[in-house]
């Protein structure tokens, strides 16, 4: 089963089993979420909101107050500079303020660049700075299924990066652990794909990488397998993200370095605009890029 | 446009029982009177956050919560008036007010952010109109009818709009009240705005109305709108303080408290309404003493 066939099974048991809600823009249109919303209607629980983002972020986060769990689903997470206001700064406060909880969880949905300045990368960093809320990024379907299985269990509203390359993956990804690590990477989203082919690529050169998948970025702790990993690594570690270089990949970045001792660089989006123009776009550090900066690092 | 006999119906007292009449004027009391203690325990330096105090127009709520009833609520910082209408817990208001761990938010909501989970009120969260987009998805999952209040600044909101808009489309079971004191903080809404929201609630296609804050002819509309949600109710009201705090710039262009005693007085209900108002300062009072 892919990553897109477990959301819309999730999201189809979600509204026939718990009376659920999902609510979005355009969600019955032509594809369907990139597959991952069932074909049902309204009176099952499959809302359309109008196009007033800041509006539907409001009204998704009333109905998570009246105890309806809504999926809430954003197209495009560079969108969410609309929507988050009433997420963080109600659903994600409401327990702590009011002793009421506000479970919400959103689906925000990135991809590789291609569209220009705002939408397409992954934004998950402005969430990652507010309290009271949960921040997850999976690629695989039981990445999926896990966190799905974290925000039923509790009660605080949760941001889920999804990335459009996920949906089709059917497979897990193991984390990568050598006892002669060169260097360890901790890549989020996207990025995990392409530091799996940088880390083959660099093997050809001799350089050994291990690989700790990042999923869960907040809340975020440095594991056992984290500092292990790292301990047993010559030259540090590298955080890689789809978002900008300064959100979640220096703040998981400085915790690892915090704990450890070990110095953790960080890669991400670069300090600049994306345009149309393909020269112009802004992606998340390319199995190359990666590549590079580790040859960088090595080579110093 | 702004009077205080804008939308008066002639005689609308006679649609109601004395009964009602009596209740309706105990509210406002006991708004005010709390309000009032409220102030002095304020500039006593009692209370060390600030308060935005509903003097002035507490007459919409006390009418609100006696022609919709059992709503459930979402109101904006400025609450008192919402929350003792409905019969939130006033010691828990007054500890709040205290920064006391008793208190409806345990401190946490202060004078703006207040609820009562037994009177089904949710707390604002200090962003100006996010309660609108808020009730609009809970009326949508809840099904259950609710009220939602704003001032003029906030309806200027665009989420406020777009959320009306949304309620409307999906015909929600939701009253949209405006307290329109004509202020953003100070600046006057000729300034802000060429529109009246009203006219905008019409046409989106539910009923709307521009209304002084008369508390019978607000029960009026409030109890026919009850029957046609979602529904409009712009009231203008005068704020007799300042945004925040309990500092007075000019003496208010109307006194509806005063009106509404003036009423009564015509009614014959005037001894009624002195033993009313006395309790209600006796009750108030008494509550405050024992608290600081």
């Amino acid at each position: 089963m892919t990553v897109a066939e477990t959301i819309k099974k999730i999201t189809r048991e979600h509204l026939i089993q718990n009376s659920g809600l999902t609510l979005g823009q355009c969600l019955t249109a032509v594809g369907w979420v990139g597959g991952t919303v069932p074909e049902m209607k309204e009176e099952d629980g499959l809302v359309e909101l109008s196009m007033a983002d800041v509006a539907g972020g409001g009204i998704a986060v009333g109905a998570a107050l009246a105890g309806r769990r809504p999926i809430y689903i954003v197209r495009y997470q560079g969108f969410q500079w609309f929507n988050a206001a009433h997420i963080v700064n109600y659903a994600a406060k409401s327990k702590e303020m009011w002793g009421i909880p506000c479970p919400i969880f959103v689906r925000s949905i990135a991809m590789d660049g291609g569209i220009g300045p705002v939408a397409s990368g992954s934004h998950h960093g402005m969430f990652l700075r507010m309290p009271g809320i949960a921040v997850y990024a999976p690629m695989t379907p039981k990445e999926y299924e896990r966190g799905w299985e974290y925000f039923m269990a509790h009660d605080d509203p949760m941001y889920v990066s999804e990335h459009r390359r996920s949906f089709a993956i059917d497979y897990e990804m193991e984390d990568v652990i050598r006892s002669n690590a060169d260097i360890t990477l901790f890549p989020i989203s996207t990025t995990r794909l392409n530091a799996r082919e940088a880390a083959e690529n660099l093997a050809k050169e001799g350089i050994i990488c291990n690989i700790v998948h990042q999923v869960w970025l907040k809340p975020f702790s440095v594991t056992e397998k984290i500092s292990d990993a790292l301990y047993g690594s010559r030259y540090g570690g590298m955080v890689i993200d789809g978002d900008f270089e300064n959100a979640a990949a220096k703040c998981l970045a400085f915790d690892i370095m915090h704990k450890t001792g070990k110095k953790v660089y960080a890669l991400g989006l670069e300090e600049r605009t994306a345009g149309f123009a393909p020269h112009f776009d802004n992606l998340p550090p390319t199995p190359l890029k990666i590549f590079n900066k580790i040859i960088d690092i090595v080579t110093k | 446009m702004r009077s205080s006999n804008l939308g008066v119906i002639e005689n609308l007292t006679a649609q109601f029982s004395k009964e009602e009449t009596l209740e309706l004027f105990q509210k406002i009391c006991l708004i005010r009177a709390f309000e009032l203690e409220t102030k002095e325990a304020y500039d006593a330096g009692f209370i060390k956050m600030p308060v935005y105090l509903s003097l002035g127009q507490e007459a919409v709520a006390a009418a609100l919560s006696l022609s919709y009833k059992n709503p459930y609520i979402f109101g904006q910082h400025r609450c008192h008036d919402l929350y003792l209408a409905y019969g939130g817990n006033m010691q828990a208001l007054i500890d709040e007010l205290l920064h006391k761990p008793t208190g409806c938010a345990r401190g946490m909501g202060g004078s703006a952010s207040i609820h009562d989970q037994a009177i089904n009120m949710f707390g604002h969260d200090g962003l100006m109109g996010t309660q609108i987009p808020i009730a609009v998805g809970f009326a949508l999952a809840k099904g259950k009818r609710v009220i939602a209040i704003m001032g003029d600044a906030s309806a200027e909101e665009d989420y406020v709009l777009g959320a009306m808009a949304y309620a409307a489309h999906k015909k929600l079971p939701i009253l949209f009240v405006c307290l329109d004191n004509g202020l953003s903080i100070l600046t006057k809404v000729e300034v802000r705005r060429n529109w009246r929201m009203a006219d905008v609630a019409a046409s989106f296609g539910m009923r709307g109305v521009e209304i002084t804050d008369d508390p019978w002819l607000i029960m009026h509309h409030a109890h026919h709108m009850s029957q046609s949600l979602p529904a409009f109710m712009n009231v203008h009201v005068v704020r007799h303080l300042w945004h925040a705090g309990t500092g007075k710039d000019s003496e208010p262009e109307w006194d509806r408290y005063e009106l509404v005693k003036k009423e009564l007085f015509n009614l014959g209900l005037d001894k009624e309404a002195e033993t009313i108002r006395q309790n209600a300062e006796n009750l108030v009072h008494e509550l405050w003493s024992k608290s600081i």
